[in-house]
């Protein structure tokens, strides 16, 4: 049997969130490669279908729950791979607070996206 | 009584030749974990174009002459986008494979089939990519 190798501490807080970040992300993410590469194609995009879709409060929910998962799933691997790495001391909480920083403007910026074709915060 | 052993620094790449399944499992998932986090910093600010093109009038939207539908149109006319989403897809997919199987190491199960698991990983993700190739490239020509 190969060893495991893992860039996380196995049992703490971030480990599980990582974890039920990822099983969310698994169907999310595949839903959103199906719907957006296979049911719409990529060369039919347009402002007015996806603002049709980001109308409606159970996709637009999905979508931003999807945008905030990604964000943490990637931004805490990339935390902990650089961890693995040696990153030690004041550099680690540097490059901790800006991938904080990163995050924060990310999701942002995407939510600004999303209410940008939703009209604002969809009610119904 | 526990012995220890110092393998050296776990990412040292000239000892590749040695590297066991699990080890090229790790590394594999993890350099596609970099780029799926790179790819949704730049998803985020090319889709972000929606935030002018918000206030297009109902004729441009309607005519497509928005900037985000511009932008999307333009960027998918490009075959080097389209054979770099394939690229995406074949990332995407053996992150979300070999994350399932580390989800299952982690909840115990399949610990005596995770050589095997991995290498599985490897070939259903060939096969996915293959079979999405004519979709994710109709159009292009």
């Amino acid at each position: 049997m190969a060893e495991r190798y893992s860039s996380f501490q196995s049992g703490g807080r971030m480990w599980l969130l990582q974890r039920v970040t990822a099983a969310f992300l698994l169907v999310v993410l595949a839903f959103h490669f199906f719907l957006l590469h296979f049911v719409h194609h990529a060369d039919e995009v347009s402002f007015l279908a996806s603002s049709g879709r980001m109308e409606q409060l159970s996709y637009y929910s999905l979508m931003v729950l999807f945008l905030v998962t990604a964000t943490f799933h990637g931004v805490n691997g990339v935390y902990n791979a650089l961890v693995n790495q040696g990153l030690t001391g004041t550099k680690r909480t540097v490059i901790k607070w800006t991938l904080v920083a990163a995050s924060v403007v990310l999701l942002f910026q995407g939510i600004r996206t999303a209410n940008a074709w939703a009209g604002g915060f969809p009610l119904l | 009584m526990s012995q220890s052993y110092n393998r050296g620094l776990i990412e040292d790449f000239s000892r590749w030749r040695e590297f066991e399944a699990g080890m090229w499992a790790w590394i594999f998932h993890k350099f596609t974990g970099w780029v799926l986090i790179g790819y949704l910093f730049t998803h985020i600010a090319v889709l972000s174009t929606a935030i002018p093109a918000a206030g297009a009038s109902e004729a441009a939207m309607m005519a497509g002459n928005d900037v985000y539908t511009q932008t999307i149109v333009s960027l998918e006319g490009l075959l080097l986008v389209r054979l770099l989403e394939v690229g995406l897809l074949a990332v995407a997919v053996f992150h979300m494979l070999n994350g399932t199987r580390l989800l299952l190491v982690d909840l115990g199960v399949g610990l005596d089939a995770q050589d095997k698991s991995f290498y599985a990983s490897l070939l259903l993700t060939g096969a996915i990519t293959v079979a999405s190739v004519p979709t994710f490239i109709a159009g292009a020509f």
